[in-house]
């Protein structure tokens, strides 16, 4: 098992495109930064360093002072934190719920698939936006209501592929095969349906992360996320929003945090199923 | 079956949506655990307070009877009161929404005709140089938050250059220069992303009917290329990017909560941003329904329309 894990590692390695690999260094130093937060940012998170605000780079201020006269650069090193570890757990739930009934849904089919497709449409036809914000209006943006909307609502998507991927594969001969075997329903899902989704998953699995990413720092801008005095990438952006009309560009670094994790996984996504030879997600819904 | 038929069956199927959308609003504000009341009084609820409120907005009422009954009020087209300030809220949606829909119209009228023109470009050349620039460029701007894009113009054009307001003013706005100059941004804002989406959708489903099997027997028959898409392809594509136009403007209404907002836009999308802030119950629910139901409605023609503009349908065996 371990061999085959490294083996393939290696064959990834070997195809590898110049883009991949600046992607995937990227998203590996995004990954460090948000996990050493504490021991590489230079100031503490809420420490006002200065009287003056949006004060220029220099003076051992990185990337100057922002809208309070705290670090910048040490506040983005634990806003991209927060930001990661909300997507992260928002990408996971979501994945684990989806993926779950996708499959079920795919191995049980009849009335069971029929109940969970059809409100899965429904869900569908609403823009996700627009669910989220009821859902926030009635219980207040505090982060665990933040994380259950959101996975509720990327697990529809998940169900979608999950599903689809299930049905083509519970077809094949192999899955007969098994079933006749007398397998158990579990160890089919387990070691059957699994192992041949994989491709798709882990491409679906990357671009819900990102669109967890987008979305918690658009609820975020928004002043509807995660509230202050904890500050993600999105409310780093809208605290120091008034800064762009002093001319600086304070609230650009955020932005440009997001757009790099982002960016970075979409095109290793892009290569990851071109490499594959694989459809996009996207297409399976 | 016959093409009326379906779109009757259509119709009613987008009905039943717009009555599953209600439910959903309706529910998800009013029975979820956050308590009216209490959001309402915040800090200083006290238990007769509560009683108070919930007696005055019949909250004491089943949930059952509270939804139709604003459900009713919803169909004969009242909106309730704002609970925030007990302003109409017909009227205050209703001076708002009009900026909302030219901002969506004008991004639309740009966005739509340019993304359905790159995403051809890009799938008649598969692989092309052209066409990987489009890929890749389209995929980096739907990676990137409307907000940046936003961000970026308004510190290009507004603070750096001056040329463009940075807020959205429309009250002293008059003569179309003037509206022009102010709806740049936003409009430029909102474009990029959902062109970005929609032309790599137009890529994939013209690219879809490019390699079905009547085309390529078009290829083997030598037929020239450009009788090939505008005769053969494009008419089996024109269903699939209708669709892909319904299907984003979904993120033209994220984008337009985000981008009202950003720019202190005088629309329905803010105002339900604010509305979600001070907790404004019916304020949200109206937004939430209007909003909601463009997008069903939209999705409706789309569906109608590309019904029939496909040949398969007009033309059953």
């Amino acid at each position: 098992m371990v061999e085959r894990v490294v083996m393939s590692l290696r064959e990834a390695r070997r195809d590898l495109t110049p883009t991949a690999t600046l992607c995937l260094l990227i998203i590996c130093l995004i990954l460090l930064a948000a996990i050493l937060a504490p021991f590489l940012a230079p100031h503490r998170e809420g420490e006002i360093l200065t009287t003056g605000s949006f004060m220029s780079p220099g003076e051992g201020l990185f990337l100057g002072s922002d809208y309070l006269g705290r670090d910048l650069f040490s506040r983005l090193f634990y806003g991209l934190r927060l930001t990661v570890v909300v997507s992260l757990t928002i990408a996971l739930l979501a994945f684990l719920v989806g993926c779950s009934l996708g499959f079920l849904a795919a191995v049980l089919g009849g009335r069971f698939d029929m109940l969970i497709s059809r409100l899965v449409d429904a869900l569908i036809a609403f823009p996700a936006i627009m669910l989220a914000l009821i859902v926030i209006t009635a219980l207040g943006p505090s982060i665990p209501v933040l994380v259950v909307t959101i996975a509720f609502i990327d697990s529809t998507r998940v169900f979608r592929v999950a599903r689809a991927l299930g049905v083509d594969i519970v077809v094949q001969d192999y899955v007969e095969a098994a079933t006749v075997r007398g397998e158990r329903f579990g160890w089919l899902m387990w070691h059957e349906i699994l192992p041949n989704a994989l491709v798709p998953l882990a491409a679906e699995f990357g671009i819900r992360f990102t669109y967890a990413i987008l979305f918690i720092s658009a609820l975020s801008f928004l002043g509807l996320g995660v509230q202050p005095p904890q500050a993600d990438l999105g409310v780093l952006i809208r605290e120091n929003m008034q800064g762009l009309l002093y001319g600086t560009f304070t609230p650009l670094y955020p932005a440009l945090c997001i757009a790099a994790i982002t960016i970075s996984i979409n095109l290793l996504v892009d290569w990851y199923l071109r490499r594959n030879d694989a459809a996009s997600p996207e297409d399976l819904q | 079956m016959n093409i009326l038929s379906v779109i009757v069956q259509r119709l009613g199927l987008g009905i039943l949506t717009v009555l599953i959308v209600s439910i959903l609003v309706f529910v998800g504000t009013e029975i979820l655990p956050g308590d009216v009341a209490y959001a309402i009084l915040g800090q200083g609820a006290t238990p007769e307070l509560v009683a108070n409120i919930q007696e005055r907005l019949g909250l004491d009422e089943p949930a059952h009877l509270r939804y139709l009954a604003w459900l009713g009020e919803l169909l004969r087209g009242d909106l309730g009161t704002s609970l925030a300030n007990g302003a109409i809220l017909n009227d205050v949606i209703g001076e708002r929404i009009g900026n909302t829909v030219l901002l969506a119209a004008v991004t639309a009228a740009i966005a739509v005709p340019l993304s359905v023109v790159l995403g051809l470009i890009a799938s008649t050349r598969p692989d092309s140089a052209i066409d990987r620039l489009i890929s890749t460029s389209t995929l980096a701007l739907i990676s990137v938050p409307d907000f940046l894009i936003a961000v970026l113009l308004v510190s290009l054009f507004a603070v750096q250059l001056g040329w463009l307001p940075a807020i959205a003013n429309l009250n002293r706005v008059d003569g179309f220069l003037e509206y022009a100059r102010v709806l740049a941004l936003p409009v430029t804002a909102l474009s990029f992303t959902v062109m970005a989406h929609m032309a790599r959708m137009t890529r994939s489903a013209v690219l879809n009917v490019l390699t079905s099997s009547p085309i390529e027997m078009a290829i083997l028959k030598g037929v020239p290329k450009w009788r090939i898409i505008l005769v053969h392809a494009l008419p089996n594509a024109i269903a699939p990017i209708i669709n892909v136009i319904a299907l984003n403007l979904a993120y033209l209404i994220t984008g337009i909560v985000v981008i009202e907002s950003m720019f202190n836009f005088p629309g329905i999308g803010r105002l339900m941003v604010e509305g979600v802030t001070t907790r404004d119950i019916p304020l949200v629910q109206a937004a939430a329904m209007i909003f909601c139901s463009t997008y069903v409605v939209l999705n409706l023609a789309a569906d109608i329309i590309s019904l029939i503009a496909n040949p398969r349908v007009r033309h059953p065996k």
